[in-house]
């Protein structure tokens, strides 16, 4: 609960939203806490209705009514140092941050990109928002820069270009440029490719990651793909209805899974690599976050579950360095 | 959906005027305390345009005050809404009706179908309605009068329809040609909404999953792509019958539709309007805001139903009583 | 590769008109050929745009075919129509991709599942006995069967979806990414249910997916596509093990793998270039302006489908020069 450690870029603590809707209330995000320091990629891992996503609308402050952010820190270095709490600060303070040192990738390319204007005129508008002096040359100039960045050919040409005569793959790269156009601290991707065919995937990801070098941007990647997190992230955060059930170093979290609910998403995913007999599956399905259930949210479904799991919820212990788990089996040792 | 419904305060108030709209015009013409084929100044001269009485400065003449020809102007509404809402379903159901059945085999059957139905609707869309009526008010009453002379049946039940007598089946002649001529340029309007629909419904999944089950084109037509199109249909209906309202009584008021002594809420405004403003101001407003309520019970209730209809305003209803 | 054949289909094409031009067409489905052997699971495997939606429901004639033939079980079924197209779907059915828009959303799911009974007059007798006697099937309990399918899960309506694939006994079912509207957890129960009823009622499937990892899970046998056409077709096993062909590399290299050490460690191929236009498709082999290994011949002319090895075929020169 102080403020940012040398090198942090963000930290979130404690974060509880919920959503006040006609079937009652949505407890969506319960207690969240999380880091990202310099030039790291972390990320946030789960299936549908984990809460990752509405995590991340919520420190960008996109959480309408009837969803409230009930409490919860984000601390934010800026670029000038200043150090900021991204829930409380001002309008006028969000707005500068927003585009210029905090950058958004949403999911769907598409949707992202206003139908009635050219790329070209996206990335001059989040330069301009942010840096009224520029003049048109030297934006147009840093857009086709940009753009080459991207790996999107005859860059020149497509600044011309309006969002539906680009394929899938190019408009989402044109999102990614566009998020970039001001040198963002960091970047919040929330699954980046999951439309986007392998190959395309494949370079965009690799686009990230050279971009990151070359930015010291850091990253918050949002996806529900273990083999994105596997090849993406430095440390990675599992998430399950709405709370953290276990964090910690990529190699930690893969190689040994200490949550029932992190070793049955492994266990899950089919490896391409392998050829496997059988599936294992999780029994059961995600909870409705009106009622969450007492306890260990994941204990209904918990093949290993014991009578405390039913009644008090587990905290989040240290199983080592970096590595923390939510789980009374591994409490109890 | 009847929860939200109700939160909106917009279509509570639309509901009530609709519903008071439709029960006057169901007993309207049996609680008439006037009959509006007497000609009350024939008796006594001084009834003309007896100006309207308010209390509580009044006593012994009709509340609003009375027509030219002496007949309480309240009394002569209730027969009015009677006629007003005949005219005005039976046209949008029908134009509707007509409407959504060509529109949905030409957006399901496509190509050729396709193309040739929608260059009928717009000749149809293009026809001036106001030309169209004054064509057919001059052909067709003659027609359908000759035609009710000699039906007894039909008299008869057109009459009570209407809530007329039977022996103004001339005048009925000439509000069954109006109704002609609506009908004609209302259906073009629902075919393009519902072939927008049915083009984006027919590209569906189950649309697919119900031709691999062996369904006949009729039968998924009607049982799949129907269902799925009409929710702005619905919307798009309860508009038209304040729309068709207003529409009748602008034909009538032109002089195309019944003539005396039938009271059509258009037609009398018309003949009042000789005397306007100073002997008849109270019979125009008076039968003017009749008019305006029905058609804003209509567009209220329209309102409400398209927020409700639509889930995502639907959402924003139900959390107003948060 | 004709015995034992339930499908065989030789040199489809299907191209759809340009709007607004009569030459240009787009060329979803090119010249392929493949059959499925009874009982057999073919994974049809490729990203956007290289035509095996179109290949699926071509197959199944929910789309005309331009030109080839289809054989289903012996029978001719490229040009049939009325009946017998009819009779062809009672043996052919398909399982689409996103739930949520392949049942009626304005039918329960008792009605949705007795169209097809109902339709093809199986006879059932008492139609709500049988009904929940085949939700056990797919594992779904009889409380559904009057609901509306937006109060059921994602899972459930794939169920409900599979179940109504499969309530007239098929023999053959297209399924169209069947998964990749689920979750991971959800998407592993869908395939398992698959594999159990495929072996219950001997039911041969034709897998179409973007998935390589699920494709690789539930296929026999695999067939890559590029732009309308297959360039790689054989055993599961020898497709992963070994591709052949230089897309089959990209695409299996260009695979997240969930394993950090391992995918750190191995370098990873891209393609160059954009993925081409199905309307205007290059000469020659349609790979070989993104292909590192193009040569002269690759530019002027189509290669042919050979055997690389055993049940293991790919249409590229640089085998075929090999021999």
């Amino acid at each position: 609960m102080t403020g940012l450690r040398e090198g942090e870029v963000l930290r979130v603590e404690d974060l509880h939203v919920r959503f006040y809707t006609y079937a009652g209330v949505v407890y969506a995000v319960s207690g969240v806490s999380f880091y990202v320091m310099e030039s790291e990629t972390i990320a946030l891992v789960g299936e549908t209705g984990c809460g990752k996503t509405v995590t991340t609308r919520a420190i960008a402050r996109l959480v309408e009514p009837p969803g409230r952010i009930e409490r919860g820190v984000a601390l934010f270095r800026r670029r000038n140092g200043k150090v900021v709490d991204l829930l409380k600060i001002g309008d006028e303070e969000l707005r500068q941050i927003r585009g210029d040192e905090i950058a958004y990738v949403f999911q769907d390319p598409t949707s992202a990109l206003d139908p009635l204007y050219t790329i070209g005129f996206h990335i001059h508008e989040t330069v301009k928002a942010h840096n009224s002096k520029t003049n048109k040359k030297d934006i147009l100039k840093r857009a086709i820069k940009l753009l080459k960045e991207v790996a999107i050919p005859s860059p020149e040409a497509r600044i011309k270009n309006y969002p539906h005569e680009l394929s899938g793959g190019m408009r989402q790269r044109s999102v990614i440029a566009i998020s970039l156009s001001n040198n963002p601290r960091l970047l919040i991707a929330d699954e980046p490719t999951t439309n986007l065919d392998v190959t395309i995937q494949v370079q965009i990801l690799e686009l990230l990651k050279e971009l990151q070098k070359a930015y010291k941007m850091s990253l918050i990647l949002i996806t529900h793909n273990m083999g994105i997190v596997a090849e993406m992230a430095d440390r990675v955060y599992v998430m399950y209805a709405g709370k953290v059930v276990e964090e910690g170093l990529v190699e930690q979290v893969f190689y040994n899974p200490q949550h029932p609910y992190t070793k049955l998403l492994l266990r899950a995913v089919p490896n391409p690599l392998k050829k496997i007999e059988k599936l294992e599956y999780i029994p059961g399905t995600v909870p409705l976050l009106t009622n969450p259930p007492h306890g260990c949210r994941f204990h209904p479904r918990c093949p290993f579950v014991m009578d405390i799991c039913r009644k008090e919820e587990p905290q989040l212990v240290g199983v080592e360095k970096g590595h923390g788990v939510a789980c009374w089996l591994v409490t109890k040792k | 959906m009847a929860y939200a419904f109700s939160k909106s305060k917009i279509g509570v108030v639309g509901g009530i005027i609709v519903l008071i709209n439709i029960i006057v015009a169901a007993i309207g013409p049996f609680i008439a305390w006037e009959p509006y084929w007497e000609y009350k100044i024939v008796a006594n001269p001084a009834l003309q345009y007896a100006p309207p009485c308010l209390p509580p400065s009044c006593s012994g003449g009709p509340l609003f005050g009375t027509d030219e020809w002496g007949r309480d102007i309240i009394a002569m509404s209730l027969y009015g809404f009677r006629i007003s809402l005949i005219i005005s379903v039976i046209v949008v159901l029908l134009g509707a009706s007509i409407g959504i059945v060509v529109g949905l085999v030409s957006g399901y059957k496509g190509g050729v179908v396709d193309e040739v139905i929608m260059r009928l609707t717009d000749i149809f869309l293009a026809f001036p309605s106001l030309v169209l009526a004054i064509a057919f008010a001059a052909v067709l009453p003659q027609r359908i009068r000759g035609f009710l002379e000699v039906n007894s049946f039909a008299r008869a039940f057109f009459a009570a329809l209407f809530g007329l007598r039977e022996n103004e089946y001339a005048q009925i002649a000439a509000l069954i040609s109006i109704w002609f001529a609506m009908v004609l340029v209302w259906w073009p309007g629902y075919t393009r909404v519902i072939r927008g629909s049915v083009l984006s419904t027919r590209e569906m999944p189950f649309i697919e999953a119900a031709k691999l089950s062996g369904l006949s084109t009729w039968k998924i037509m009607f049982r799949h792509v129907l269902p799925n199109v009409l929710s702005p249909v619905i919307v798009m209906i309860t508009f038209d019958l304040a729309t068709a309202t207003l529409f009748a009584a602008t034909l009538s008021f032109l002089g195309l539709g019944p003539q005396e002594p039938v009271p059509e809420l258009g037609f009398l405004i018309s003949k009042a309007g000789y005397f306007f403003p100073e002997r008849s101001w109270h019979v125009v407003i008076y039968y003017g805001v009749v008019l305006l309520l029905i058609a804003l019970g209509w567009n209220l209730l329209g309102d409400a139903l398209r927020d409700v209809l639509d889930p995502r305003t639907r959402r924003a209803l139900e959390f107003r009583g948060e | 590769m004709s015995e034992g054949a339930l499908l065989e289909v030789s040199n489809l094409k299907k191209y759809f008109s340009v709007r607004g031009s009569f030459t240009k067409k787009v060329r979803a489905v090119d010249g392929v050929a493949f059959c499925i052997r009874r009982g057999e699971t073919l994974g049809v495997v490729g990203e956007s745009g290289c035509g095996k939606t179109t290949l699926g429901k071509t197959v199944l004639r929910l789309l005309d075919p331009t030109s080839g033939r289809i054989v289903f079980n012996g029978v001719d079924v490229t040009r049939v129509r009325g009946a017998r197209l009819r009779e062809y779907w009672r043996n052919a059915q398909m399982v689409f991709q996103d739930p949520h828009t392949s049942l009626n959303p304005r039918m329960t799911i008792a009605s949705t599942l007795l169209e097809p009974i109902r339709q093809y007059r199986l006879g059932v007798g008492d139609e709500e006995a049988f009904l929940v006697s085949q939700l056990e099937l797919v594992g779904l309990t009889k409380e559904l069967l009057y609901r509306y399918p937006h109060e059921l899960s994602g899972g459930q309506k794939q169920r409900v979806a599979i179940l109504r694939a499969i309530i007239t006994r098929p023999k053959f079912v297209v399924l169209d990414e069947p998964t990749s509207s689920l979750d991971v957890s959800v998407q592993a129960q869908i395939l398992d249910l698959l594999k159990d009823l495929q072996a219950k009622f001997n039911l041969t499937y034709m897998f179409i997916s973007h998935d390589i990892a699920v494709i690789r899970y539930v296929s026999n046998r695999i067939a890559v596509m590029y732009l309308g056409k297959i360039v790689e077709i054989g055993l599961a096993d020898k497709v992963f093990e070994s591709p052949m062909h230089p897309y089959t590399q990209f695409l299996f290299s260009a695979l997240p793998i969930p394993d950090p050490k391992l995918a750190k460690s191995k370098k990873k191929l891209l393609i160059p270039g954009e993925p081409p236009s199905p309307i205007n498709p290059p000469p020659g082999c349609k790979f070989h302006p993104r292909c590192p290994h193009a040569v002269d011949i690759c530019r002027r002319q189509e290669p042919q489908m050979i055997e690389v090895e055993k049940d293991h075929y790919a249409s590229c020169w640089l085998h075929i020069k090999k021999q």
